[in-house]
């Protein structure tokens, strides 16, 4: 049975300094939901002023949340875990009606694996430690952890929740209080978010500001008391970010999308076992968040000999996907995040029939008539070569770029051959092909007969442009701290210099 | 008639002159990428340093358009019209200018005929 629409605020507030706080220009943004077109509540437009006060906000909080134990810290990310996980099916649905996203995606991914992000970055600090080097007799090295400060965090709005928790446990698991800016198309789940965990929270140690990124962003980029950027988007405004960060000398993580390859080597179908059913699910995920991930396999690359039988059972199971109602648990693909993106997705299926790719399934919006307002797309499987512009560019959309390939040389070098390199994956019975494969596509994930995982301790990020930094990993504390040396000499005999 | 990569809408050149006098000059760069990737990005003159080795495709209203060199391996066979719509709540994520004031500039695109390509080789 499908999920109620609850009734939510009229309006939400940016949160700063642990309080909900009016914009002081007084002026709000409709957001709408991609389920259905209508209104879901009023988000503050927010002006310089504002990013100011929640900086401002954050500097104060950081005076005593540096001081804070490892244990305080990660008592604070459990606590955080335990209150999401208790409010899950409501910010479940928060999170369907705000992105679009199916139902059965946000109960069973999305927040799960916000839960889990806490409460490993509270695990980990525990378990970690600097380093302490003999460096002769009288001479002890030591090198120590510290928070860099406050720091901005720009999100997108694929995932608004995850993102959100990529970014903020990390940051303040190590110690650093946090200004984020969350996607204007999706702010609503985060705040219902801050709602849940604001009695947790010490006051500014996560500081909410919503608005049009382009004076605010700006604004908040360049702010003096800003100790570093993280910004997940596309890759003009990730080079205007790192030019910003050179104003202060601070350091940027980027992650900024890709048009990632899916190869499928012809033992596939050796078999035609769970392991082959497997495998067809790997092709059909270019469909799981209705194409809106940085990591969506959007080029599947089809070893030739295979091409037509697979084929046939993927469009059947592409045929198999049911749309209506996002909020009807049963529903396997959800709506647009907005109109836009629509848009933008339905123009891109204009170039790739333009440019002569061959449309096997799909190729239109959908017309849902649950929600006649709705931004939906049927799943659209495209055969095509790979220097069309649909298998170049990130379509963000439940579009699928099939070519095919004779052998492992040919797959490796079409694979490779995009300006990104975020996610991949290789399917094959082949163990050395498997390997050659995986070391050899230029991309910071490969999944290895599997796709679209994200578990914590796996650590994801881009290779080539697809932009700097790893995530959903313990390595990422160290982008948010500085590495102090504290250099001590136990001997009392002077140098003899002077 | 020479063969143009890059026109605008008047709409677009609407807006842009609205900018302009906020903002005095602007610039324009093509994005790609996750999310609002695929879009034109506005931003300041005086703001943006364009990398050194993109490729300008042209000017709208007085206004340089460049998009990164790898990008337009797969950008040269397609006309860009630059075009822009009223958006008032699902803007993104992105800096571009015209944003903060309700709107979304896009990139429509025309695959060039043979005629069309052989005149631009």
């Amino acid at each position: 049975m499908a999920y109620s629409k609850p009734t939510y605020k009229p309006r939400y507030e940016n949160f700063i300094g642990g309080e909900w706080v009016a914009p002081l220009n007084g002026e709000y943004f409709d957001n709408l939901s991609p389920v259905d077109g209508e209104i879901l509540t009023k988000i503050p437009r927010s002006s310089t002023a504002d990013v100011d006060a929640a900086v401002a906000a954050g500097v104060k909080a950081f005076e005593t949340y540096k001081h804070t134990s490892v244990i305080e810290r990660s008592t604070l990310l459990n606590k955080i875990a335990d209150a999401i996980e208790a409010n899950l099916e409501a910010l479940a649905v928060a999170e369907t009606l705000d992105n679009g996203k199916a139902i059965r995606e946000t109960l069973n991914a999305d927040v799960p694996l916000v839960v889990d992000h806490f409460r490993y970055f509270a695990s980990v600090i525990r378990a970690e430690s600097g380093t302490v080097s003999d460096l002769d007799e009288n001479t002890i090295s030591q090198e120590i952890h510290e928070p860099l400060g406050v720091v901005a965090q720009i999100i997108p709005w694929n995932f608004p929740l995850l993102m959100a928790a990529w970014k903020i446990a990390p940051a303040i698991a190590a110690g650093n209080c946090v200004v984020l800016k969350p996607a204007s198309a999706t702010p609503m789940s985060i705040l219902i978010l801050m709602e849940t965990i604001q009695d947790i929270l010490p006051k500014g140690v996560v500081n909410i500001i919503n608005g049009a990124g382009g004076k605010i962003g700006k604004h908040l980029s360049t702010h003096p008391d800003i100790k570093k950027v993280g910004f997940t988007g596309e890759t003009t405004t990730g080079q205007l970010i790192m030019q910003y960060a050179t104003e202060n000398i601070i350091p940027s993580t980027l992650e900024l999308g890709g048009k990632s390859p899916n190869v499928f080597f012809e033992s596939i179908m050796a078999k035609d076992d769970e392991f082959f059913d497997k495998a067809i699910e790997g092709l059909v995920l270019f469909a799981f968040n209705s194409g809106e991930v940085c990591t969506c396999p959007s080029r599947a690359l089809i070893q030739e000999s295979i091409y037509e039988p697979f084929m046939k059972r993927v469009l059947e199971r592409v045929k198999a996907i049911t749309q209506e109602n996002p909020l009807d648990p049963t529903t396997k693909m959800g709506a647009q995040a907005s109109v836009n993106q629509k848009e933008k997705i339905l123009e891109y299926i204009k170039i790739g029939k333009a440019e002569g790719a061959e449309c096997l399934i799909g190729g239109d919006e959908y017309k849902n008539k649950t929600f006649p307002k709705g931004n939906y797309i049927q799943p659209t499987i495209f055969k095509g070569h790979n220097k069309m512009r649909i298998f170049q560019e990130e379509i963000f959309g439940p579009v699928l770029c099939v070519t095919t390939f004779k052998d492992e040389a040919e797959a490796l070098a079409i694979a490779n051959d995009t300006i990104y390199g975020l996610g991949s994956g290789v399917w094959s019975r082949d163990a050395h092909q498997l390997h050659s494969m995986s070391r050899g596509i230029e991309a910071g994930r490969v999944w290895v007969n599997c796709y679209h995982l994200y578990p914590s301790h796996a650590s994801f990020g881009g290779y080539k442009k697809s932009g700097i930094g790893r995530e959903t990993h313990m390595m990422m504390l160290n982008a948010y701290r500085h590495t102090k040396n504290i250099l001590t000499s136990f001997n009392k005999n002077k140098l003899g210099f002077f | 008639m020479q063969v143009q990569r890059l026109i605008a809408t008047v709409e677009a050149l609407e807006v842009i002159e609205k900018l302009k006098r906020e903002y005095g000059e602007l610039v324009f760069n093509q994005s790609g990428g996750c999310c609002d990737g695929t879009a034109p990005m506005c931003y300041e003159k005086k703001d943006f340093h364009v990398p050194s080795r993109n490729i300008k495709m042209g000017e709208v209203g007085g206004c340089e358009f460049f998009i990164d060199k790898d990008q337009f391996e797969y950008f040269r066979y397609s006309q860009i019209i630059l075009d822009v719509k009223e958006e008032k709540a699902a803007f993104g994520n992105s800096f571009s200018l015209e944003i903060d004031e309700g709107y979304q500039f896009i990139t429509r695109s025309r695959i060039f005929t043979d005629e069309e390509n052989k005149s631009l080789a």
